[in-house]
């Protein structure tokens, strides 16, 4: 919403400095974005004239003039490439040193082409009071030399601009906004009586309104033998500080009264008008030829205004080009009327219309002021272009409804926290319009009919705030109350934690990536239902809720690579989706390496490279559930996962085949293909929400330790097993020897090849027994060793390597 | 001189001589050995007479000691040279460089640290952490939080819906977290203090919005708390997350249909080369949006506004994120450029605490 401080003041009697005014306007709600004082911005532009123009020695376009810029003072030689500019031109000059707006430059002498020029002569777009650059500025002949331009041309009017939120509608009017202001103390509201203008003879034109829900309200009146043609200056300045065109005088007083007391009018050329008015429901493929030149194919969603013959306008939002009025019209029908805003809004959005009718309609003007609205347009139009006016046609009720608040006095300390005296309430409400009777403790406060948005107490309170000010609401401190310190975070919450530093502790770092990914994408990850396709995605390969944040993590890594950073280790702990309800959605924490990003360290060095592989992605994977406190010795890994992995070099991390806490290996190469990236990728992916409870315990000890006085024993062995055979279960066999003798075995080396038979390989364990009651005897330990071959023998078929 | 002196003489020749610890050893079995000289002259002293044996033994056992001490002082003559000279063939080159180690070269995400920060100074003022899904109901999203039917942001150009379903009811994804206080509200008993940090998303992209974000909001809900609790709550909020000593905020009325009376926060700022310094300068910036809660949306997660009372504020991760570490561009966040989050990001062991600081 813009508008000017002499505007303001039609309105508003005041005499505070405009800065104050433009605060204040912020402090009570209605934001000032802008402003703008263009006498002080334009102040170094002076007017001056052209005194000889001549063709430049080296240029075609370029003209060398000879300036007179007033004040007595020598001819000024500007170069200028304009095509008007010609000898007795008078324009606007600007000296070196002036900063210019349009070209966001700060002017210094120059050489253009060999010869010096000492300014430069403006056009509009170059002081931004339009978008003109055609050429020079072209000022009358009477413009006075020297001074300058901008007080001259009278733009020394600030310009407000109010970033107006959606519920105020009642200022989307510069009358409304000084209504507010005058509650703020800032100087007293100007509103006279609207009195009526006498209809002379009947209206011609019959209205009828099919859908009372579209149209709560219509007036109508004809005003004969008016002779239209430009508005005054007053009016066009009034536009034109704003940024409107004037067109001519009928339309610009309904654009003046659009602005000026937030209630949009229509003109029809009464003569264009065939029959009667109807507001209906367009017919679905009507059309309109509107105001903005543009024809708009109709269907029964929207609300017309049509004659006998077709429709004339888009209710509430722009009117049609046949039924305009011009420098020809001598019969106007002047409308007012109120709007369905829903409905309003829905058809600006379906035609892509942004009027200024459609702005305010679809907020909601004021019911009560559509006839005093149509009073205030006609006596405008009497004024400005003659003619007699007819009786108003008024269909509909146009009051609204009656509301009526009770109020107790307490709710402004409650809510707000601040003591108001009930005078300086009363004094408050009663300039907003508001009516408060009584004197408590409940009172009662009757709504002004502009004032759409306020229905209850919380509202009051909120107008008696803003105007006493919300910097004077006291900061009281908080107390934390009785509540014992104690941690506030989940499970959840602290797992997503833990994950996110443990995995940046092993070199990782955390991306974020969408949510939504391709569908493609989806698919391969098991994901792409669809419950969980948008149906309005921003980009097709946005479209679908991420089953996994490995596809994410792959193309983050992809592009990495493509800027030249192929050895990355990129992880994220974030949310995936397996279905639309709550309980569907997990927190999954995954992570890539890609290139000589293994755990040991990033690219390629001295002490050894090595390329990320299946382990490392393990690795990552077991990190993540150890320190978002997975039960590590009841984890199971089994070969193989996800048709995404690597088949051979895979694995899944379980706790009993129904509940997988993970997977983790090489990325399937067709996975890789599918998502257009370059391998070898390793990956891994845990699902944080699946990992079991730790259990309450009363107190925060530690288990008792036991510390044998025993030295440990320790004992190497090698097997000879099939290939596919698994360590693991190497492990599980020798440790199931003698669960309570043996506490860890390791695996120090895996070998195939030259002096092992093929298809076999060696695994070598290193097994620690820890005695308990006393030192172990040599026999003793020799027993054990036989029984950890037998056990491996049985369980695994292996044999000790000779 | 006669032929014990001459021997000794020898003897300890040999031994300065020794260029190694074998050719030492091979002096000393010469000399001390079983059948050695200075063994052999000892062997004779049986023979002699008691006192030939006394003197004589005397000048044996003087000889032997002296030629025991220049073996033990040789033989640590040799062995140092021989440890310095195995020492110097052991060098090593110490210039080369190292990799990094993983905690140094790891990275948190700007946003998980915020996020953390965020925490720990909401959960020092005594607030819970309340999460909810990112997809949810209109109903939660915007009809219990008193949007009406017809606000722009329900339309498909603002939000992001799925296909409708066989009912007609439509899922979407959250715009705001402030379904959460929803739930929050439906399932809890006032009193209420929780802050709701979640992903949220619009359909909008530009330089300065992205389609998904993050928010924070906070909700309080009780029998008495009002603007004037809402502001300090605000106010040493600011003060920890920006880490400055004081901070000036301004509070101007505003609109959300959520609240009433609803405001919005702007705080003092100094712009200085990309870096924005707070408590200082005259710029205003925007911050946040807060307010009282609405009493539609009480009655609509059952609670009598005239016995409850509370308030909410709400406020962009991203952006707070991005105005305390100087961060320029909202879309790098989400962009996994490497670089960016090894700038950006935090090492694992930056853990935010309010004993040792947020960010240091």
């Amino acid at each position: 919403m813009k508008f000017t401080l002499s505007w303001l003041k039609d309105h508003l009697d005041t005499d505070e400095p405009v800065e104050k005014l433009a605060d204040k306007l912020t402090m009570i709600g209605l934001e000032v974005e802008h402003l703008e004082d263009k006498a002080k911005l334009l102040a170094p532009f002076t007017i001056a004239r052209v005194i000889s123009a001549e063709q430049h020695p080296n240029a075609d376009r370029l003209r060398v003039c000879m300036v007179d810029t007033g004040n007595g003072a020598a001819p000024v030689q500007v170069v200028c490439g304009a095509p008007n500019a010609r000898t007795g031109l008078i324009s606007v000059f600007s000296a070196p040193g002036t900063f210019i707006p349009g070209k966001n430059i700060t002017l210094s002498v120059g050489t253009i082409r060999g010869v010096e020029s000492r300014g430069m002569l403006c056009s509009e777009a170059e002081l931004e009071i339009s978008e003109n650059h055609d050429g020079i500025m072209e000022l009358p002949a009477d413009a006075p030399i020297g001074k300058p331009y901008a007080e001259w041309a009278g733009l020394g009017d600030p310009v407000f601009e109010i970033n107006l939120t959606p519920n105020r509608q009642d200022c989307t009017g510069v009358h409304g906004i000084a209504r507010d202001l005058a509650a703020a103390d800032m100087g007293r509201l100007k509103d006279p009586a609207i009195k009526p203008i006498k209809g002379e003879f009947p209206c011609s034109v019959k209205v009828t309104v099919e859908d009372e829900k579209l149209c709560p309200g219509f007036a109508l009146r004809l005003v004969r033998g008016v002779k239209n043609g430009p508005s005054p200056k007053w009016l066009q300045q009034r536009l034109t500080s704003i940024g409107l065109r004037p067109i001519n005088a009928l339309v610009d007083i309904t654009n003046f009264m659009t602005f000026d007391r937030a209630r949009p009018l229509h003109v029809f050329d009464a003569q264009k008008v065939k029959g009667n008015l109807v507001v209906r429901r367009a017919h679905d493929g009507e059309t309109l030829l509107a105001l903005d030149g543009r024809t708009y194919t109709l269907d029964s969603s929207i609300c017309v205004i049509a004659d006998d013959h077709a429709v004339e306008s888009l209710a509430g939002i722009m009117g049609g080009e046949a039924s305009g009025c011009d420098e020809t019209t001598t019969d106007v029908l002047i409308e007012s009327a109120l709007w369905n805003e829903i409905n309003i809004a829905q058809t600006g959005r379906k035609l892509g219309i942004n009027s200024d009718a459609r702005y305010r309609f679809e907020r909601g003007v004021d019911p009560a002021f559509m006839v005093p609205g149509l009073e205030m347009a006609t006596k405008l139009v009497l004024e400005l272009c003659g003619g007699t006016a007819s009786d108003n046609v008024v269909v509909g009720n146009p009051y609204g409804d009656e509301r009526v608040i009770d109020f107790p006095l307490t709710e402004v300390k409650r809510l707000a926290g601040i003591d108001v005296p009930l005078p300086e309430m009363r004094r408050i409400l009663g300039h907003l319009g508001f009516m408060l009777a009584g004197s408590g403790p409940v009172v009662k406060i009757a709504v002004p009919s502009w004032r759409t948005d306020v229905h209850g107490k919380a509202d009051i309170v909120e107008e008696i705030v803003r105007m006493v000010g919300v910097g004077k609401v006291p900061e009281t401190p908080f107390e934390r109350g009785e509540a014992p310190r104690k941690p506030v975070l989940t499970p959840i919450q602290l797992r997503t934690r833990r994950a996110k530093r443990a995995l940046a502790t092993r070199g990782m770092v955390e991306a974020v990536t969408w949510s939504f990914i391709s569908k493609p994408a989806a698919e391969l990850f098991g994901g792409g239902k669809p419950e969980l396709a948008l149906a309005n995605p921003i980009a097709s390969d946005l479209s679908d809720m991420r089953p996994s944040l490995l596809p994410g993590l792959i193309a983050t890594a992809q592009a990495n690579a493509d800027r030249g950073f192929g050895d990355a280790a990129i992880f994220e702990v974030g949310q995936i989706f397996k279905g639309d309800r709550p309980e569907d959605q997990f927190m999954a924490a995954s992570g890539v390496r890609r290139g000589f990003a293994s755990a040991k360290g990033l690219g390629r060095h001295w002490t050894g490279s090595q390329a990320a592989n299946a382990f490392d992605a393990k690795a990552d994977a077991l990190a993540v559930l150890a320190a978002a406190g997975a039960p590590m010795a009841a984890l199971q890994i089994v070969p193989g996962g996800p048709a995404w992995l690597h088949p051979g070099r895979s694995g899944t991390i379980q706790m009993g085949p129904q509940n997988v806490l993970g997977t983790f290996g090489e990325i399937h190469p067709r996975t890789l293909e599918a998502l257009k990236a370059d391998g070898p990728l390793v990956g891994f992916e845990v699902i944080l929400d699946r990992i079991p409870a730790a259990k309450q315990k009363p107190t925060r000890a530690k288990p008792v330790l036991e510390l044998s006085p025993f030295q440990p024993v320790s004992r190497d062995f090698a097997f000879i097993v099939d290939r596919a055979m698994k360590a693991g279960d190497i492990v599980r066999a020798a440790q199931g020897a003698d669960k309570k003798l043996i506490t860890e075995v390791s695996v120090f080396d895996v070998y195939e090849g030259k002096g092992i038979e093929d298809g076999k390989k060696s695994i070598a364990i290193a097994v620690t027994m820890q005695p308990r009651d006393k030192t172990m005897t040599d026999e003793e330990i020799d027993a054990v060793g036989a029984k950890i071959t037998a056990e491996v023998a049985k369980k695994t078929g292996g044999v000790l390597r000779g | 001189m006669s032929d014990l002196l001459s021997l000794e003489v020898s003897i300890l020749d040999q031994i300065a001589a020794a260029g190694d610890e074998a050719a030492l050893e091979a002096v000393r079995v010469a000399a001390l050995g079983k059948k050695g000289s200075i063994s052999a002259l000892l062997s004779t002293l049986g023979k002699m007479s008691p006192d030939e044996r006394k003197t004589q033994g005397a000048a044996i056992n003087l000889a032997k000691d002296k030629v025991s001490e220049a073996l033990a002082a040789r033989r640590d003559v040799l062995k140092a040279a021989a440890l310095d000279a195995r020492l110097a063939a052991e060098t090593i080159d110490v210039t080369l460089p190292l990799q990094d180690t993983p905690a140094e070269a790891g990275r948190v995400h700007p946003l998980s640290q915020v996020m953390d920060e965020l925490t720990t100074i909401f959960a020092d003022m005594g607030f819970a952490i309340a999460e909810g899904p990112d997809i949810e109901t209109d109903d939660y999203n915007f009809t219990k939080l008193n949007f009406p039917e017809g606000h722009p942001a329900r339309e498909m150009h603002d939000t992001f819906f799925f296909n409708p379903k066989e009912d007609g009811s439509r899922m979407l994804l959250r715009t705001h977290t402030s379904p959460v206080q929803v739930r929050t509200m439906l399932t809890q008993k006032p009193p209420i203090r929780v802050i709701c940090p979640g992903r949220t998303y619009r359909i909008d992209s530009d330089a300065t919005h992205t389609p998904q974000f993050h928010q924070v909001e906070g909700l309080v809900i009780d029998k008495g708390s009002h603007l004037g609790h809402l502001k300090w709550i605000l106010h040493e909020f600011c003060k920890a997350f920006f880490e400055v000593d004081h901070i000036n905020m301004r509070f101007r009325p505003s609109f959300f249909p959520f609240t009433e009376p609803s405001l919005e926060v702007d705080i003092q700022c100094r712009r200085d080369k990309g870096e924005i310094r707070f408590g200082e300068g005259e710029d205003w910036l925007e911050i946040l949006g807060c307010g009282m809660v609405h009493p539609n949306v009480l009655r609509a997660c059952g609670l009598d506004p005239d016995e409850y009372q509370g308030f909410a504020w709400g406020m962009g991760i991203d952006r707070i994120a991005m105005l305390k570490y100087g961060m320029s561009d909202l879309r790098q966040l989400f962009d996994g450029d490497v670089r960016w989050l090894s700038h950006y990001g935090f090492k694992p062991l930056e853990v935010p605490t309010l004993a040792g600081g947020l960010s240091s």
